[in-house]
């Protein structure tokens, strides 16, 4: 099939997303992404210039509530679902060389 | 006849009059889902000790002894929260989300965890990461989905109601499929506080119910304001079942001719067309009306939800929960490795999608011009609402299809979700209930249809109380699936 995107780099973006994608996975992902891609050509039949962006259906602006210590997890909670974790931290593999 | 079959407001006379106890409520509940869910496969998992607990607990409200089942991605403390997905095998949750702490108060049991999409994103349960779930009017077909478990498990009796959430239709396409009634919320009316994200400018939590006046009697208890969402709003919440009986003389229905092109099955429109007609029977008013965006709107939503969905589900990196790949020698490969690993195939693509409409370059072409689409789409329902008081409109343009055969082809799974996602783009309330059955052109048995029923922002009041009196008129909901 011919590329609704031809930009569309499958390796560049999943590496943006952080996923390991195969090989197979990726020959079954171009594809229906780029079908996907060339529906949305759709949207650009209209002129949106002039429009103003919706980011939010009813935009609320700054709702705040007073900065008051409450209750919250402990830390046996908080870390009741860790892959792992040690003395009252997650444990991560090591970021500093 | 087994009390599971009962609604919300039938069980509550007969716990009133102490005629019946919670326990025998779950024990029907449950028993029913024992025997027969391996079909169905509406249920993840379920804990009939916990909920006996819980009953023994439940304070004095019009929940009190009525269990619910619970779509798999609502927080309840101390049961699995899975999201149907194998990146939170054995995730426990460590706290309730709101809308639990308010079915709580007003005396509801949370049930059952409800099969899913994985993470919501699907419209057939296929994509369940644990397993599909079943129509109960025809177990080859979906339940429809995202809440595909929630609605089937309503449908088959294995539930007396139960809570979804809608993103895009995931309420109430299933709620059509399978034949029972489901609530959309205007957006900001029921709080979101432990709801696990997919794509937060449209995410919203709502009851799927075996009546119109059952899904009015839930979403009073589950609604209000609350300071851990700040997108949740400080509107009141009015008593929607006692607005259920004002007279409907005069309404005026709105029918918007982009929702009736020739995309849709014909016994579908004319289904539709009937209930019209039914309206105008009760007193209602038809009014012709354009929505010209509708066309769009499967485009925008398709874009804003994956970008929304990317950045959500960038919480999922094996850190603090869910799964860490052995794998990984250094941080990168543990992210990349732990979603590889963890996420299933539908999800892959929708955050891939999704990272690339915000990346740098193609941002604008594609995000921001979904995002001032939106806009336009908005619009339209504004005008839509300063002509009629509701719009009537079909749920899904084509009958549950048979499982397995859209699997390959996404798009295609995406183009049937045309009548439900523009109520998510504005955020208005939409009410799916039945009205007809057809039977396939693939198939021998008879299925569900449902009508969609669309309000302006938080006029649940005005489309509850027009089902309710469509419903009271006819007799859809009264049928039942011969599971045998």
């Amino acid at each position: 099939m011919s590329a609704a995107d031809p930009d569309f780099n499958i390796r560049y973006v999943a590496d943006l997303a952080r996923l390991e994608l195969t090989e197979e996975e990726m020959a079954t992902f171009e594809p229906q992404l780029q079908a996907i891609l060339g529906y949305m050509k759709k949207l650009d039949e209209i002129d949106v210039d002039a429009i103003e962006p919706t980011a939010h259906a009813n935009p609320v602006f700054n709702v705040t509530r007073p900065d008051t210590p409450r209750p919250s997890l402990t830390p046996e909670e908080a870390l009741r679902n860790a892959p792992k974790a040690a003395k009252d931290q997650f444990i991560v593999a090591k970021v500093i060389e | 006849m087994s009390l599971a079959t009962h609604t919300i407001a039938e069980l509550r006379r007969l716990l009133d009059a102490k005629e019946v106890e919670a326990k025998d409520i779950i024990d029907s509940v449950l028993d029913a889902a024992e025997k027969q869910d391996d079909r169905i496969g509406g249920y993840l998992s379920w804990d009939r000790e916990k909920a006996y607990a819980d009953a023994a607990q439940a304070p004095e409200g019009p929940l009190q002894g009525i269990p619910i089942a619970i779509k798999d991605l609502i927080n309840v403390k101390g049961h699995p929260c899975g999201c149907a997905s194998k990146i939170l095998t054995n995730y426990v949750a460590p706290y309730d989300a709101t809308s639990i702490v308010n079915l709580r108060e007003a005396g509801g049991i949370p049930l059952g965890r409800a099969n899913m999409d994985e993470f919501a994103m699907g419209s057939s349960n296929e994509n369940s990461g644990i397993k599909p779930a079943h129509n109960p009017w025809d177990l080859e077909r979906i339940p429809g989905g995202s809440s595909g478990g929630s609605a089937a498990v309503v449908a088959a009796n294995e539930a007396i109601a139960a809570l979804g959430s809608d993103t895009g239709g995931s309420i109430r396409q299933p709620a059509a499929f399978c034949g029972c009634v489901g609530l959309k919320p205007s957006y900001g009316r029921v709080s979101r506080f432990g709801l696990t994200a997919y794509a937060s400018s449209l995410d919203q939590i709502g009851p799927l119910t075996k009546t119109v006046e059952d899904a009015a009697i839930l979403l009073g208890a589950i609604s209000g304001s609350d300071p851990n969402d700040s997108t949740c709003l400080d509107e009141s919440v009015p008593d929607y079942r006692g607005s259920l009986e004002g007279s409907i003389a005069g309404k005026k229905l709105g029918l918007p001719k982009e929702y009736f092109t020739e995309g849709i099955d014909p016994a579908i429109r004319s289904a539709v067309e009937a209930a019209a007609k039914q309206f105008e029977s009760l007193g209602a008013e038809i009014v012709d009306v354009s929505m010209p965006h509708t066309e769009q709107a499967m485009g925008v939503y398709y874009i804003i939800a994956t970008a929304e969905a990317s950045a959500n589900l960038a919480r999922f990196d094996g850190v603090r929960y869910g799964h860490r790949s052995p794998e990984a020698s250094n941080l990168a490969e543990q992210y990349a490795k732990s979603r590889a690993e963890g996420f299933g195939h539908e999800v892959k693509l929708r955050i891939l999608l999704g990272t690339y409409v915000l990346s740098s370059g193609y941002y604008d072409a594609y995000y921001l011009r979904a995002q001032k689409l939106r806009t336009l789409i908005r619009q339209d329902f504004t005008n839509a609402f300063e002509q009629v008081d509701a719009l009537l409109t079909p749920v899904s343009p084509a009958p549950p299809f048979k499982i397995g055969e859209k699997a390959s082809d996404p798009l295609a799974m995406y183009l049937a979700d045309i009548y439900t996602t523009s109520a998510n783009l504005a955020g208005i309330c939409g009410l799916s209930l039945p009205c007809g059955f057809m039977t396939p052109k693939d198939g021998a048995r008879e299925v569900p249809i449902g009508m969609q029923l669309l309000g302006a922002p938080f006029a649940e009041s005005t489309i509850l109380q027009l089902g309710h009196h469509y419903e009271q008129a006819t007799d859809w909901h009264t049928k039942q699936p011969a599971l045998g």
